[in-house]
């Protein structure tokens, strides 16, 4: 079992605009509904990154934003991104690029493709040299990046922040891989003796998958319409500061046994 | 638990490979004896004009068994032929044996995963229709998470999973992340390593960034003009030095670091790269001078390299022999981390120093100590690096305790 505790959050999706705006939805007190969401344009990046970023990486850059405001150093951080689709937006294009007689590709394009994009921009944005995973995972990508950034809280005994979001692809590719919505989520997570946290997380991976529920609420039924919003269960019981046990997709053969002790 | 525990160091209890020299680790450590390229003449459809590849042989032959044939693209085809070369797959039974197949996890690290499956669903959908094909499986090729499912699926294993893709690194930090997990307690030992095929998006987008070599490449060359594309697979079964065959070659330590400064250019003094080194010298509690061997990152681009030596010879110096083995394999992208950390290995096995390939002599502005032939000489530890596009770093340490 590995133990951490959470400090600082983030939410972006349907109705969910920021972790300030939105913690009271999470929590019940107020009702959630449905509304798009406007992300905030990254500010830590430069103009010229900024205009090199798509909305993908502006998505994840503003949960990592966020989710690390009242860290005294964001440099300091070890980071974990984790995405399913990465950015479909470029994907997608370099896959038409691809289509052509005479095939040009876009350097920008393609150095953005990487999968560790939204990464490397973040790194850049807070000038960090500190280590940075990037993770797939498919609907499981969520619970697969909490389980990296715990283990390396537990084992490196810094701060780690874990950023996971995803945006729907464009068509053909949302078609073979549908995406409902743009969802992000970061956390802040530290060892488990770390003070001033929100609450503390055991992680306990078991083998098997978990059956899909049927949603309680329609806050609850946007969980299956994004790889990032997996994480609504964890972050409406932190919002709420309620004690749970949750069991969360983590890859295709496991999952984690979590609970959420708020402190 | 609470409390910090060393995950170093690990033993490499089994290990394979695939590259443009065949499958398995045999006629890799043939060829980097016996100094013999696997680079050709690119025959991949549509490559560049020009161009070479390490394209590697026999993938017609490595079709997913029946009951996952869903699976079936290039890289998982590369996968394929890992497992069943070098006795590796039964040695993970014998490990799920000892550990139950709960407690094996895989970690594994790939660029593009089996992109190379959709850019053929592009170009099979008939003229006017949008959709791709209905038989294309995203999720089984595509999706990067297909990698550790098919060798879940084909190994039977259900411990926890991670697919890391970081650029070029991803091979080397899905071998730090095991590391991580066996640390963490929630795995007892770890497939882990990197798969990478050759694809349009790969080899057109090197080609629009103008970094590839026209013929073969001349890593650490002062004409050296670019990168060769290669594809492999490298797989190791990482396990506590108690579990594992005795004598087993060693995982030392690992680091990792982020530029921070470009998404595809390196930081120009390589402080990345310096940092990525001291900290996996640091994990395994080692000085510079204990290293014996650098198997370079030495992709053949003007920058890497450059970036590269100078960073190197800030740690070690002219005092300790470094070389680039993508000369044998090509750049295998997301697999380079995983079949370098078993050529760095080999090099310990056969106290190696493989000289760069087709190199008379190293550039002459670069000051650390470039090997252009090989060298017999006991090797206790080797340092392998790992560089990628978004400024990721990532440095092993590889040998004897």
């Amino acid at each position: 079992m590995i133990r951490c505790t959470v400090h600082g959050l983030s939410v972006w999706g349907p109705g969910l605009s920021g972790w300030a705006a939105s913690e009271a939805v999470l929590a019940g007190t107020v009702p959630w509904s449905e509304a798009e969401c406007a992300v905030p344009a990254p500010a830590l990046l430069s103009p010229t990154e900024r205009r090199r970023a798509g909305a993908t990486t502006r998505l994840a850059l503003a949960a990592a934003s966020e989710a690390t405001e009242a860290e005294p150093d964001r440099a300091a951080l070890e980071t974990v991104f984790s995405s399913a689709n990465g950015d479909g937006a470029v994907v997608g294009a370099l896959m038409e690029a691809l289509q052509g007689e005479e095939v040009a590709l876009s350097p920008t394009q393609f150095h953005n493709s990487v999968h560790n994009a939204a990464a490397g921009y973040w790194h850049i944005a807070v000038g960090s040299t500190r280590p940075s995973l990037s993770l797939g995972g498919h609907d499981a990508a969520f619970g697969a990046g909490l389980l990296a950034a715990a283990a390396t809280a537990l084992v490196r005994g810094g701060p780690v922040l874990l950023c996971a979001y995803d945006v729907p692809m464009p068509a053909p590719l949302h078609g073979a891989r549908p995406t409902a919505f743009p969802f992000a989520a970061a956390l802040v997570l530290r060892p488990a003796e770390a003070p001033g946290a929100r609450a503390v997380l055991e992680l306990d991976p078991r083998p098997g998958t978990v059956p899909e529920a049927v949603p309680a609420d329609a806050l609850a039924a946007l969980e299956t319409g994004n790889p990032a919003a997996r994480a609504l269960p964890l972050l409406r019981a932190l919002a709420a500061r309620r004690e749970a046990s949750l069991r969360l997709a983590a890859g295709p053969e496991s999952h984690l046994e979590l609970r959420c002790l708020p402190c | 638990m609470s409390g910090r525990a060393s995950p170093w160091p690990l033993a490499i209890s089994a290990r394979t490979v695939v590259t443009a020299l065949g499958a398995g680790v045999e006629p890799l450590r043939a060829a980097l004896r016996d100094r013999i390229s696997g680079l050709a003449p690119a025959r991949f459809p549509s490559a560049p004009d020009g161009i070479w590849t390490g394209e590697v042989p026999g993938l017609e032959e490595a079709a997913p068994p029946p009951g996952l044939a869903g699976f079936d693209c290039r890289n998982n085809r590369l996968a394929e032929l890992a497992l069943r070369a070098d006795g590796f797959a039964e040695a993970v039974r014998a490990a799920v044996a000892r550990h139950g197949a709960h407690r094996v996890a895989v970690v594994v690290g790939t660029s593009t995963a089996g992109i190379e499956e959709t850019e053929q669903a592009y170009r099979r959908r008939p003229e006017g229709q949008a959709e791709l094909p209905a038989d294309f499986d995203y999720r089984r090729t595509h999706d990067l998470q297909a990698l550790p499912q098919y060798l879940q699926a084909r190994l039977g294993l259900s411990g926890p999973a991670l697919v890391i893709s970081t650029a070029c690194t991803s091979g080397a930090r899905a071998i730090m992340e095991a590391a991580t997990l066996i640390a963490a307690g929630v795995a007892d030992a770890v497939v882990a390593g990197g798969v990478d095929s050759l694809c349009r998006l790969t080899l057109q987008g090197f080609n629009a960034l103008e970094l590839l070599s026209r013929g073969p490449t001349r890593p650490c060359a002062g004409d050296r003009d670019g990168i060769t594309i290669g594809e492999a697979a490298g797989l190791l079964l990482l396990e506590r030095p108690a579990d594992a065959p005795p004598g087993a070659t060693l995982l030392l330590g690992a680091g990792a670091s982020s530029d921070g400064h470009h998404m595809s250019s390196p930081h120009p003094e390589g402080l990345g790269a310096v940092s990525a080194m001291r900290a996996a010298l640091d994990s395994a509690g080692i000085a510079p001078e204990e290293i014996g061997y650098v198997n370079l990152h030495g992709t053949g681009t003007r920058a890497n390299d450059a970036m590269e030596d100078r960073a190197v010879h800030h740690l070690f110096g002219a005092a300790v022999p470094c070389s680039s083995t993508k000369g044998w394999t090509g750049h295998t992208l997301g697999a380079s981390g995983a079949i370098e950390a078993v050529i760095g290995a080999l090099c310990v096995e056969e106290g190696l120093v493989p000289g760069c390939l087709r190199v008379d002599q190293p550039d002459p502005e670069f000051r650390s100590a470039i090997a252009t032939a090989n060298r017999a000489t006991p090797l206790q530890r080797v340092l392998s690096n790992s560089f990628g596009f978004g400024g990721s770093n990532c440095s092993l340490v590889i040998g004897r305790a």
